[in-house]
């Protein structure tokens, strides 16, 4: 069977646990996120042939690199790929020209100046052929890095971290030279990071990965605000994850009825779960509104609750607040403010406010396994 | 000033170089990446030369290249003349004590090439051949150069080793350090102190060319 782009299944249960699959199409960028020592880097290094696993299988444009069941396992420099390691690898001794032309192994050797050249051009490192790596600034390293991944012409590029060692300016522009240059690329692009931010903006698809299983793939924002599970709703950053019980659906006017700790919270319809079933839901951090109750038009699935402020912590522009829910059992929301909204509120900790629940940002999930509540606490 | 000494002195030097230059490289590089069983005692053994007396590296050397051992009677089969007393005895004997020498500085220096950098060769598509051609000997080649100089220099001025296996023959075994001994014996001051002074700028210039390998462009590491 011949793919277009990559697809990837492997498996082992050690020394890395891996139980992966995914596949990316060209031209697509496919972010593998997930917190340090999720196995995302060794999947980029099965795909590169530097890790062979116990079993699986990786194609890619129409080639097959690896298939256990098959005893075949392409070695590494013949499989044809770009990778752009987290330290950039470059070759010490040798010139930004000469690091891209040990890329164009292909190529006449009487091309490769040239063909080395425009790459180099093509990163905007124009007029820095003959700079060794070390009288190069991070940024230009992995701009080195790029272009030399991209000299074999390969069917798949792999990005490994390749932000983490620049400084916050440098990585913003290099955010958006990668935008650029993807445009360009037809081959489908592997991107490993463990910044879910970075993944959403530069990602087409963004696959979870946690203890090197992939837990949910899909386009970024529906990965963020549809977590599969209560997994993946932790890994992404959902901080309100809690236990509610399904009690109606009503189609007709598009609502779900959720119970919660003695309350009900009438959400966008979610028929997956039937009426009665015990479910775990998120709320993300703009489901919680800290308008005054008579502000703004109210919408349907908005329900008012009362609580008191338990804790304001700042952080930079934005502050954090921890909110007691009352009317039924207590439990703990939290939510983000900028910093002059929360002074415009005269919020402090210890008062009593009404707020807002937003039921159509409330997103329903399985119940986490046992008996243990899925409270974010 | 014994000059067939000296000349014989750096034959030795030369060729214990020549032969330790591919044995350091190759064993270098296969203690720095590839971890097997029984490695510490590998290592061990290639350190022992460095601790042990040259009288008792010498007896053992003088014991097994002796008529009474096979290395010894097939040498002297197939040559046709014995192993000991000779300058292939003495060659051979250099190279067994320089053998921590050669080896240790060049495994620094293939150890001290990051894992990384020989990975995205290979992810480049380029050769084993290549690999080591154009990344891991530029890379390694101050801490292969040092291996050099200082077998080339610790050969010059062996002594032990070279009395017990090769004895102080002229024009055969007799190298400059024995024939300094062998002068200062006589009360021959004079020639002894040439010697000495000329070993000591010989072993002077190839320790401070090795330093000097240290500041090449392939060390600095950005």
């Amino acid at each position: 069977m011949a793919e277009e782009g990559l697809v990837l299944r492997v498996r082992q249960p050690a020394p890395i646990p891996l139980d992966a699959e995914f596949a990316c199409a060209p031209g697509q960028v496919l972010a593998l996120v997930g917190p340090s020592g999720s196995g995302k880097s060794s999947l980029l290094r099965c795909i590169a042939g530097l890790l062979t696993p116990a079993e699986g299988r990786i194609g890619c444009a129409g080639e097959t690199w690896l298939d256990t069941a098959r005893g075949l396992d392409v070695p590494t420099p013949r499989r044809r790929i770009g990778f752009v390691f987290q330290s950039y690898a470059l070759f010490p001794h040798l010139t930004a020209l000469e690091n891209v032309m040990e890329g164009l192994g292909d190529v006449p050797p009487g091309g490769r100046r040239s063909r080395a050249q425009a790459l180099l051009a093509l990163v905007h490192l124009a007029g820095l052929e003959d700079r060794t790596p070390h009288r190069l600034s991070g940024g230009q390293q992995q701009r080195v890095a790029v272009a030399r991944a991209l000299a074999r012409n390969p069917h798949v590029l792999l990005l490994d971290e390749p932000f983490s060692a620049v400084d916050r300016s440098t990585r913003e522009k290099l955010y958006g030279e990668l935008a650029d240059l993807r445009r360009q690329l037809r081959m489908p692009v592997i991107l490993v990071t463990h910044d879910l931010d970075e993944a959403a903006m530069l990602a087409d698809r963004m696959c979870i990965l946690s203890h090197g299983r992939t837990l949910q793939s899909g386009p970024p924002l529906e990965v963020l605000q549809r977590p599969a599970s209560v997994a993946v709703a932790r890994l992404v950053g959902l901080k309100n994850i809690f236990a509610g019980t399904v009690v109606s659906h009503d189609p007709g006017a598009g609502t779900t009825l959720l119970g919660w700790k003695g309350r009900l919270l009438p959400i966008a319809l979610q028929e997956a779960y039937p009426a009665g079933n015990l479910v775990a839901f998120s709320v993300p951090a703009d489901g919680v509104l800290l308008l005054p109750p008579d502000a703004g038009s109210r919408g349907p699935r908005d329900t008012l609750l009362e609580g008191t402020v338990l804790s304001l912590t700042t952080l930079g522009d934005r502050v954090r607040i921890t909110l007691c829910v009352e009317g039924g059992e207590p439990a703990n929301l939290f939510t983000t403010l900028s910093r002059h909204v929360t002074a415009r509120y005269t919020l402090a900790e210890g008062r009593s406010i009404t707020f807002r629940l937003r039921g159509e940002r409330v997103w329903l999930m399985p119940q986490a396994g046992g008996d243990r509540e899925p409270d974010g606490g | 000033m014994d000059v067939p000494a000296l000349f014989l002195s750096l034959r030795l030097a030369a060729w214990t170089m020549a032969i330790l230059l591919p044995v350091g490289i190759w064993a270098g590089r296969r203690l720095a990446w590839r971890r097997f069983r029984g490695q510490s005692l590998v290592e061990g053994l290639l350190a022992l030369p460095l601790v042990l007396p040259p009288t008792v590296l010498g007896h053992y050397l003088l014991t097994a290249f002796g008529g009474a051992t096979p290395l010894g009677r097939l040498y002297e089969a197939v040559i046709g003349r014995p192993l000991v007393f000779t300058f292939e005895g003495l060659l051979l004997a250099s190279v067994i004590v320089n053998l921590p020498f050669a080896v240790q500085p060049t495994q620094r220096a293939f150890e001290a090439i990051p894992s990384e950098v020989r990975e995205a060769a290979r992810c480049c598509g380029m050769s084993d051949w290549r690999i080591f051609r154009r990344i891991e000997l530029p890379l390694a080649w101050p801490g292969i150069l040092s291996a050099l100089v200082l077998t080339f220099a610790h050969t010059l001025g062996e002594f032990g080793v070279v009395l017990m296996v090769g004895g102080n023959i002229p024009g055969e075994t007799r190298t400059v350090a024995i024939a300094i001994y062998d002068r200062v014996q006589a009360f021959d001051t004079q020639a002894a102190g040439l010697m000495a002074a000329t070993l000591l700028l010989v072993s002077l210039i190839t320790i401070a060319a090795s330093y000097s390998t240290a500041d090449s462009p392939g060390r600095r590491r950005g």
